[in-house]
């Protein structure tokens, strides 16, 4: 009898703890898969793309220490470091604890040239390779964190007022951001000076966003999954040899519309479905 | 005035050790840099934590050599030491809980314990597991989303922000919920270590002979279950929750309780009565 009780309670321990256990999996899972939704942050060089990068950190923070004790980084006046541009997110910053990233209008990259934050990545996170040029060097120019865009609304030069902040603060001058003139109709006499940036240049620095003058800025980085559509296989650019051997990797795709039985001009009476 | 050695010992290295993690950032040392996750000593030697280096296993990564490397030397070192000797003599969170301990046994809170039926100790190797089966299927380290370990670190070194909410929880949690709560029943970190360390060269050594039976070392200890062999025969202790924290042997004023080196050939039931 009490070796049955024993049972009993044993199978009773058992289930008890195994479905407290998938009580707090469950409950774990849920917050964690929660948490790491932050497609708004934008990471250092060299970053994996974002699902890999929170997978794959450590968050170990030797990136955000490089970039605070970075030989540049010293502040002429006071001779003391200053902020870093890499803040490891804490509680509160709307980014998976513990991973590094940085807000341009905080303090943007100020792409070194040594990449100090790169090579001290332990875990693979920070990719070296993707930031080699052809001389096998690392080449910050290299590097995609993001891509600034122009709210042209609230840009002042869209206005016909000259600003130029943004291009003049690109460390790729004239080349990631360029400016384009056009003729300003409502004049009819001054011209409009007006920032273009090149997504095949564009580094995500968020130097132009730090730079431009209006109240919110009117140009900013935002993670590249965000900012870029994708044109996919079946475009290709007709002039442009290369460009047609994508549409190699287009594959064709059937679907099937039901066809209406209604006659056309049944079409222009009747009442819009929506 | 009881002696303290140890425990001043302990604190010495735990502050010493947060010293240099935060000097590493502060002023560019290169003592010790990083993080729990992955350190370097002198840029060289790298040290990484092997429950966050099995968790990002378990997501799929493969990760860079330096954090396996790091694995390796770290578990080596505290399956010598004792394992747990992570959680007494480097854990930050260890002072937050001691001191819950401390004001528990000052304001006598641990008379009116709850038994609470569901939260055993054997609670942090569920923990364990289930980090590393979350860890899988959501392809995130889970605990360190929500270690109090590395938020408490990191927040030493990089500031604190709202993680600092993290700790007073967790001290909250210790000084009136469950006594031990988080380092004693919950934490995977500490059962990690618990197994890496079950058969540790380092160890306590009780002295059956000399011992008056004050029970003061059951008192103090955080893990009081494995000193099951108080009262009853001279071994050494061997269960791997042991912190190697000393306390016991700083309590004791018999020396009837030492660290010693575990001897695995002859480990035999000396006697099992005084008399």
């Amino acid at each position: 009898m009490a070796h049955a009780n024993n049972r009993r309670n044993f199978m009773a321990k058992t289930v008890q703890s195994v479905g407290l256990a998938a009580l707090g999996g469950m409950l774990w899972s849920g917050y964690t898969d929660s948490v790491k939704a932050s497609p708004l942050v934008l990471r250092p060089p060299g970053a994996l793309k974002e699902e890999d990068f929170l997978t794959a950190c450590i968050k170990c923070g030797l990136c955000a220490e490089a970039c605070v004790n970075r030989d540049t980084n010293i502040d002429k006046e006071t001779g003391l470091p200053r902020p870093s541009t890499l803040q490891m997110a804490k509680g509160g910053d709307a980014v998976l604890i513990g991973t590094p990233f940085f807000v341009p209008t905080e303090v943007p990259c100020y792409m070194c040239e040594d990449i100090p934050c790169v090579p001290v990545c332990p875990s693979g996170t920070l990719d070296m390779a993707s930031l080699l040029n052809e001389n096998q060097e690392l080449d910050i120019n290299k590097a995609t964190m993001g891509l600034a865009v122009v709210h042209k609304e609230s840009c002042i030069a869209f206005w016909g007022i000259q600003c130029d902040a943004c291009y003049r603060a690109c460390p790729l001058l004239d080349v990631a951001i360029t400016l384009e003139h056009q003729k300003n109709d409502r004049t009819g006499k001054h011209a409009f000076l007006l920032p273009v940036v090149h997504d095949n240049a564009c580094t995500g620095c968020g130097l132009c966003e730090m730079a431009c003058v209006t109240e919110e800025p009117a140009i900013f980085v935002l993670p590249n999954d965000v900012a870029k559509g994708k044109a996919g296989d079946h475009y290709v650019k007709g002039w442009d040899a290369k460009d047609q051997e994508r549409v190699g990797n287009a594959h064709s795709q059937t679907t099937t519309t039901e066809v209406s039985k209604r006659e056309a001009k049944d079409y222009l009476n009747m009442e819009v479905e929506y | 005035m009881k002696n303290m050695k140890y425990l001043l010992l302990r604190r010495g290295t735990q502050i010493g050790l947060m010293f240099l993690y935060f000097a590493a950032n502060a002023y560019g040392w290169n003592i010790l840099a990083g993080t729990f996750g992955t350190s370097y000593i002198f840029d060289t030697i790298p040290l990484a934590d092997p429950y966050t280096t099995l968790q990002v296993l378990a997501t799929g990564f493969v990760l860079g050599t330096d954090v396996l490397i790091g694995a390796v030397i770290i578990t080596m070192f505290y399956f010598v030491v004792g394992g747990r000797a992570f959680c007494a003599w480097v854990c930050p969170i260890n002072m937050v809980t001691d001191l819950a301990n401390w004001l528990r046994r000052k304001f006598n809170l641990d008379k009116e314990e709850v038994n609470y039926r569901f939260l055993k100790r054997s609670a942090r190797y569920w923990i364990l597991v289930l980090g590393l089966v979350v860890s899988a299927l959501v392809g995130v380290a889970a605990f360190e989303v929500v270690s109090p370990i590395t938020i408490m670190q990191r927040g030493i070194v990089f500031g604190f922000g709202m993680g600092g909410a993290v700790v007073l929880a967790i001290f909250l949690f210790d000084l009136f919920g469950v006594k031990n709560g988080w380092c004693g029943h919950l934490c995977p970190l500490g059962a990690a270590y618990a197994v890496i360390g079950s058969k540790s060269l380092v160890r306590v050594k009780h002295n059956h002979e000399v011992c008056t039976e004050c029970m003061e070392c059951k008192v103090v200890c955080p893990e009081n279950q494995v000193l099951h062999m108080i009262k009853k025969e001279s071994i050494a202790v061997r269960d791997g929750e042991c912190t190697n924290c000393g306390r016991c042997v700083d309590v004791c004023n018999d020396n009837a309780l030492e660290f010693g080196i575990r001897s695995f050939i002859k480990e035999t039931k000396v006697s099992t009565s005084k008399y």
